[in-house]
C-alpha cells in the first residue's frame, strides 16, 4: 500500500512511531499529485516548496521530541477561497488574478499551528457559486471516480483531491452544500459545521450568513480530527460561537442504540433518483439494525428552502462582491476612459456568467420596491424553516436524507440551464438556512459505480451526534460491503 | 405671498474614539496618506469587521445628552454605492433599526424657546478621501472606518438663524460629552441641509432640495439664504421646485445640481450579516449616565443665575477645557463673577499673547484661586497679582512662593508706611507747598515717591489716606 492511500489517523501512528517521516509522506503525496493532476486537475496552485519545507520542519520538531498533534506532518489541501498569507488566493475567479492576501484565514492558521503540511489551493466554482466546479475561471476538475463527470461543487477541487489521493484531507467551504455535495459525488466524507462553529475570518465571503469552512476526508474519523482543530470562538469573527473546545474524536466510539432518527419524506419525493433513494433508505435500515429508532416525518416548509436560499445568498453575494471594482487589488480592465468605464469593464470582464447572474438576481432582490417581496419574504421563510427544524429536533436526535438528488453528472449536462443546476442543491440548502450541522458520507453506488452520499443532519452544535451516527454507519457499511 | 422656510438637517459627527469602528487603526487626523489603515478598513476579501464597543457607548452618550430613546436592540446595515473612496462599495451604517430614536434640542430664549425634534441618531463608518491633483486622483484611506454618528432632525427649523443656533447648541453638547471634537474645518462635523418653502399658514410641506458640502456654520447660513431665495423666486414665477441634491460651492456662494430624484441612488440596504445586532442594556445605559458631565445647557442657566452676561457665558462655554478650568477656580472661590473676570481677563489675555489654547494652561484652577485669595487678603495688589499670574505660566510654583521669590510683598505695616510718607514729604517740600496752596493733584508726586521707594509694593489707597492725613496736619 502506498503512503498516499492511508488515512490521516493511520499515518499519524506511523509518524509517531517514526516508521515514516513527514518528508517521505509529503513527497509520496506530491508524486501522486503530479501523476493524477494531468487527469483530475483538482489544484489551482500547488505549493510544493512550502510543503517540503513544512514537512521538514515538522520532522525536526518530532526529532526534537516536541509534542505533536494528530495532524502534524500530514499533507492537506485548501480550497482557494480560504486566504493563505502571501500565497495566491483566486476564489476560482479571474477578478482576483492576481491576489496574494497579506493575512491568514483563521482556519488555515489553525491548521498551520497543528503542523499540517500545505500542498496547495484547490479548484472551485467561481466564488463558490455552482454545484459542479465548472464555473471556475481556471480549469475543469474531473471526478476521480469517472473522469467524464463533474466532481460536484463548489468545493469540487478539495473533494477530488481527497478522492484521487492527491491530499490526505482538505478544507472546503459550504454555503448551500458546497462541502457535502462534492464529497458525495467523489465518495469521500465531508462536514458542514454549525454556523459559527468555525471562524470565517479570511474566508472570502460568498453569502456571509451561510458560509462555513469544514473538512473533507477519507473517513469520519479524519473529519472529526480536523473539525476538532478548526472549531472555536475567534475574536476576529463576531459570528463565531463558544463551543467549549470539544474533542469530536471522542464521539467516535459510542454506539447509537436508542437514537431517534427522522426521515423527512420531502427529501425522498419526486426528483430524487430511485437509486439514491434506495441507498439512503438502506442506510436507514442499517441504523435501525444498530439500534436507532428510525421514523418518517414531514417537513412541509422544505419546498421554500431552495427559493429562500437563492434569494438570500444572491443578495448577500451581490453585496460581498461589490468590492471587486478594479481599484485596489486583483484584475483591472485595460483602456478605460473614465471611472464608470473601470467599474463596468472590470466587472464585466472579471466575473463569469454565473457570478454575474447571482449579482443581478441579488441586486434585484434588494432593490427598493422589490425588497419586501423578495429579500423580505425570503427572510421570513428562513425563520419559518428554522422553526420547523427546531421543532423536529425536539422529537429526533438526527435526520437522515440524501445529499444530492442524483449522482455526479457529465460535464456540460446542466450548465445550459441554471435552474436545473440550482435544483441539485435541494437536499443541502435547508441545513445552511437553519444554521444546522450535517455530515455527508458514502452509502452506496449507482449502477455506473458512482458514489451515493447519505446526509446526517443534527441540531445547532450537534456535531458530536452526527459524527457518532456517521461513524457507526460507516463501520457497519464497511463490514457489510458497500 | 409670504413664504415660510422649512429646514431639516442631517449632521455627521466623527466620534472621538482612539480607534476605528471595526479595527484597531488610529482615528488620528492628519498622518501621511494611507498610513492609518489595514486590511479590515480597506475591506480586503475575507476580512470581517468587529464592532468597537466604544462607538456604541459614545452613540448612547450622545443620544442621552440629546434626549433620545436608546433602543435596546439595533441593527447594522450595508448601504451600497460605488465610489473609489468606499473600499467595500458599501458603507456599514444603520437603517431601519437605529441606535437612538426621537430626542430634541432646545434653542431660542424666552418666548422664542422651542424644541427641535430629532428623528434618530445612528452609528456608521466614514469613507476615505480622494485627493485630486491635476489629471490624477489619489485615494487616502486614513479616514476609512473612522466612526461617525449621523443625527437627523425633523423638519422643525424655520430659517438660517435657527439652523445656526441648533448647530451651535448641538456642537457644544457633543463637545462637552466628549463624544466628538466637532471641528468643521477638519471635517469632523459635517452637515447636509434639506430646504423647502411653503406659503405661510399652509400645513403641507413644499418640494425640498438637499444641499451638500457645507463645511462651516457660515456656509450653512449662506447656503440656506441662497437656496431659500432661489426657491422663493421660482415659486413667485409660478415654477415648480425640482426635488434634487445640490452641491454648495463656498467660493462662488452658489449651488449646482448633483443629481435629480430620478438619478437618486438605490442603496440596496442589507442587514449586515457579519456583525451581531447591537444590544444595550438598562445597566449599561445607567453606567453611561453616571459618567456624563454636566450639560452645557445646564451650565448656561447656572451662570446666568450667578449674574454673568450672555457674552461672558458664551466665551466660558466655547471650549470645554477652558470651561473646566473656570469651574475649577469657581469651586475654590465661589464668586462666579470675580472668577469670570480673572479667567476671561488675565488668563485669556495671556493665552492670546502666547497664542496658546486652554489645554496649555500649565496649572490647575486652585492656583489661580490661591492668587485671588492673596489679593483679597491684601497681601498683594491687583497689579502684583497680574504680574504673578504672568510668572505662573513660566514657573511651576505656588503664587505665594512666586511672590516671595520675586519680592512681591506688600508693605502693610502702618508705621513703616507713615515713615515713608513723612520722608517723601521731607524730600519734596515743593509738592507739599503746592498741595497746601490748593493744588491737591500734587499728592500724586508724593504717592509716586512712596511707590518708588517700595518698588510698587505699597497699597495705593492706604498711602493716599496717610499722605492726606499728614498733609492736613503739616
Amino acid at each position: 500500500m502506498e503512503l498516499y492511500e492511508y488515512k490521516a489517523h493511520q499515518l499519524q501512528k506511523m509518524l509517531a512511531q517514526k516508521e515514516i517521516s513527514s518528508v517521505e509522506l509529503t513527497k509520496a503525496v506530491l508524486n501522486r499529485l503530479r501523476e493524477k493532476e494531468e487527469d483530475v486537475e483538482a489544484y489551482i496552485t500547488v505549493t510544493e516548496e512550502i510543503a517540503l519545507a513544512q514537512a521538514n520542519a515538522s520532522d525536526q520538531k518530532r526529532m526534537a521530541g516536541e509534542k505533536m498533534g494528530p495532524l502534524a506532518g500530514i499533507p492537506f489541501a485548501v480550497k482557494d477561497n480560504i486566504c493563505t498569507k502571501d500565497i495566491r488566493t483566486t476564489c476560482g475567479s479571474h477578478i482576483l488574478e492576481p491576489y496574494y492576501p497579506p493575512y491568514q484565514a483563521t482556519a488555515f492558521a489553525k491548521m498551520q499551528k497543528e503542523g499540517a503540511v500545505l500542498l496547495g489551493k484547490t479548484n472551485m466554482d467561481e466564488f463558490g457559486m455552482g454545484s459542479s466546479t465548472e464555473t471556475s475561471y481556471y480549469k475543469k476538475t474531473k471526478n476521480p471516480c469517472s473522469l467524464d463527470r463533474v466532481p460536484g461543487g463548489s468545493s469540487g477541487g478539495s473533494a477530488a483531491a481527497v478522492a484521487a489521493q492527491e491530499a490526505i484531507f482538505a478544507l472546503g467551504s459550504d454555503t448551500g452544500g458546497s462541502i457535502r455535495q462534492p464529497a458525495s459525488f467523489c465518495g469521500v466524507v465531508g462536514i458542514k459545521p454549525t454556523y459559527g462553529l468555525v471562524s470565517r475570518f479570511g474566508l472570502v465571503a460568498f453569502a456571509s450568513s451561510f458560509d462555513q469552512i469544514g473538512p473533507l476526508g477519507q473517513d469520519v474519523q479524519d473529519c472529526a480530527t480536523v473539525l476538532t482543530a478548526l472549531a472555536g470562538k475567534d475574536e476576529k469573527d463576531e459570528t463565531t460561537v463558544e463551543s467549549g473546545g470539544k474533542d469530536y474524536t471522542k464521539a467516535l466510539t459510542n454506539g447509537i442504540r436508542g437514537m431517534r432518527v427522522g426521515l423527512p419524506k420531502e427529501y425522498f419525493g419526486p426528483g430524487i433518483s430511485e437509486e439514491v433513494k434506495a441507498a439512503v433508505l438502506k442506510a436507514a435500515k442499517v441504523l435501525e439494525y444498530l439500534g436507532a429508532n428510525v421514523e418518517e416525518l414531514s417537513l412541509p416548509d422544505t419546498e421554500y428552502a431552495l427559493p429562500a436560499y437563492y434569494l438570500i445568498s444572491s443578495a448577500e453575494a451581490s453585496s460581498n462582491l461589490a468590492r471587486y471594482d478594479g481599484i485596489r487589488y486583483g484584475f483591472r480592465a485595460e483602456n478605460c476612459k473614465d471611472l464608470q468605464d473601470v467599474y463596468f469593464k472590470t466587472r464585466s470582464e472579471g466575473f463569469g456568467d454565473e457570478v454575474k447572474r447571482r449579482i443581478m438576481l441579488g441586486t434585484f432582490a434588494l432593490s427598493a420596491g422589490y425588497y419586501d417581496a423578495y429579500y423580505g419574504r425570503a427572510q421570513k421563510a428562513r425563520v419559518q424553516i428554522r422553526n420547523q427544524y427546531q421543532k423536529a429536533f425536539g422529537q429526533y436526535d438526527l435526520l437522515l436524507t440524501p445529499v444530492s438528488p442524483m449522482t455526479a453528472w457529465k460535464f456540460g449536462e446542466k450548465s445550459a440551464n441554471p435552474l436545473e443546476m440550482y435544483t441539485a442543491d435541494i437536499c443541502t440548502v435547508g441545513v445552511n438556512i437553519a444554521g444546522l450541522c450535517a455530515i455527508s458520507l458514502p452509502c452506496g453506488q449507482d449502477k455506473d459505480g458512482l458514489p451515493i452520499g447519505a446526509q446526517i443532519i443534527g441540531p445547532p452544535l450537534g456535531e458530536e451526534k452526527i459524527i457518532q451516527a456517521a461513524y457507526a454507519l460507516e463501520k457497519a457499511l464497511e463490514g457489510g460491503g458497500k | 405671498m409670504e413664504y415660510e422656510i422649512v429646514i431639516g438637517l442631517e449632521v455627521h459627527a466623527e466620534l472621538a474614539t482612539q480607534t476605528k469602528i471595526f479595527c484597531n487603526c488610529t482615528t488620528q487626523f492628519g498622518g501621511d496618506p494611507n498610513t492609518h489603515c489595514c486590511p479590515v478598513c480597506l475591506g480586503f476579501p475575507g476580512i470581517l469587521p468587529i464592532l468597537n464597543q466604544k462607538v456604541v457607548e459614545y452613540g448612547v452618550k450622545a443620544g442621552l445628552a440629546l434626549n433620545c430613546t436608546i433602543n435596546p436592540y439595533s441593527v447594522m446595515a450595508r448601504k451600497h454605492y460605488f465610489y473609489p473612496d468606499l473600499p467595500k462599495a458599501f458603507q456599514i451604517s444603520q437603517y431601519d433599526q437605529p441606535l437612538c430614536s426621537g430626542g430634541y434640542v432646545e434653542i431660542g430664549q424666552g418666548e422664542n424657546r422651542k424644541q427641535v425634534r430629532l428623528n434618530r441618531i445612528h452609528i456608521e463608518e466614514d469613507a476615505g478621501k480622494l485627493v485630486h491633483e491635476g489629471f490624477m486622483t489619489k485615494m487616502d484611506a486614513n479616514r476609512c472606518g473612522v466612526p461617525l454618528i449621523e443625527i437627523v432632525t425633523e423638519p422643525d427649523l424655520r430659517g438660517a438663524e435657527e439652523a445656526k443656533e441648533f448647530l451651535e447648541t448641538l456642537r457644544l453638547t457633543l463637545l462637552y460629552m466628549g463624544v466628538s471634537d466637532c471641528r468643521m474645518e477638519e471635517g469632523s462635523m459635517r452637515c447636509d441641509v434639506n430646504i423647502s418653502l411653503r406659503p405661510l399658514g399652509q400645513e403641507e410641506f413644499g418640494t425640498r432640495t438637499e444641499m451638500k458640502n457645507l463645511n462651516s456654520f457660515r456656509s450653512v447660513v449662506r447656503a440656506i439664504e441662497y437656496e431659500s431665495a432661489r426657491q422663493k423666486k421660482l415659486l413667485e414665477q409660478g415654477q415648480e421646485i425640482v426635488q434634487e441634491t445640490l452641491h454648495w460651492d463656498d467660493a462662488t456662494g452658489m449651488s449646482s445640481s448633483m443629481r435629480s430624484k430620478e438619478e437618486a441612488n438605490d442603496y440596496l440596504y442589507l442587514p449586515e450579516p457579519d456583525i451581531l445586532p447591537v444590544t444595550v442594556t438598562e445597566e449599561e445605559i445607567s453606567a453611561i449616565k453616571d459618567t456624563m458631565p454636566e450639560l452645557p445647557s445646564v451650565k448656561k442657566q447656572k451662570y446666568a443665575q450667578a449674574g454673568l452676561n450672555e457674552k461672558e457665558i458664551d466665551v466660558l462655554l466655547a471650549n470645554p477645557v477652558f470651561n473646566a478650568f473656570y469651574e475649577d477656580v469657581l469651586a475654590q472661590n465661589g464668586n462666579a463673577k470675580l472668577c469670570a473676570n480673572w479667567v476671561l481677563g488675565g488668563i485669556s489675555r495671556i493665552l492670546n499673547e502666547k497664542e496658546l489654547d486652554a489645554s496649555a494652561i500649565p496649572f490647575r484652577g486652585s492656583r489661580l484661586a490661591a492668587l485671588m485669595q492673596m489679593e483679597e487678603k491684601k497681601e498683594i495688589s491687583h497689579n502684583m497679582a497680574e504680574r504673578i499670574l504672568n510668572i505662573m505660566f513660566d514657573e511651576d510654583k505656588e503664587p505665594q512662593q512666586i511672590a516671595k521669590d520675586h519680592g512681591f510683598q506688600m508693605v502693610n505695616d502702618d508705621s513703616q508706611l507713615r515713615e515713608l510718607c513723612q520722608k517723601a514729604m521731607a524730600d519734596n517740600p515743593n509738592a507739599v507747598a503746592d498741595y497746601k496752596a490748593g493744588k491737591t493733584k500734587a499728592i500724586s508726586v508724593l504717592v509716586g515717591k512712596v511707590m518708588a521707594a517700595t518698588k510698587g509694593m505699597a497699597p495705593g489707597a492706604e498711602v493716599i489716606k496717610i499722605l492726606t492725613e499728614l498733609l492736613q496736619q503739616a
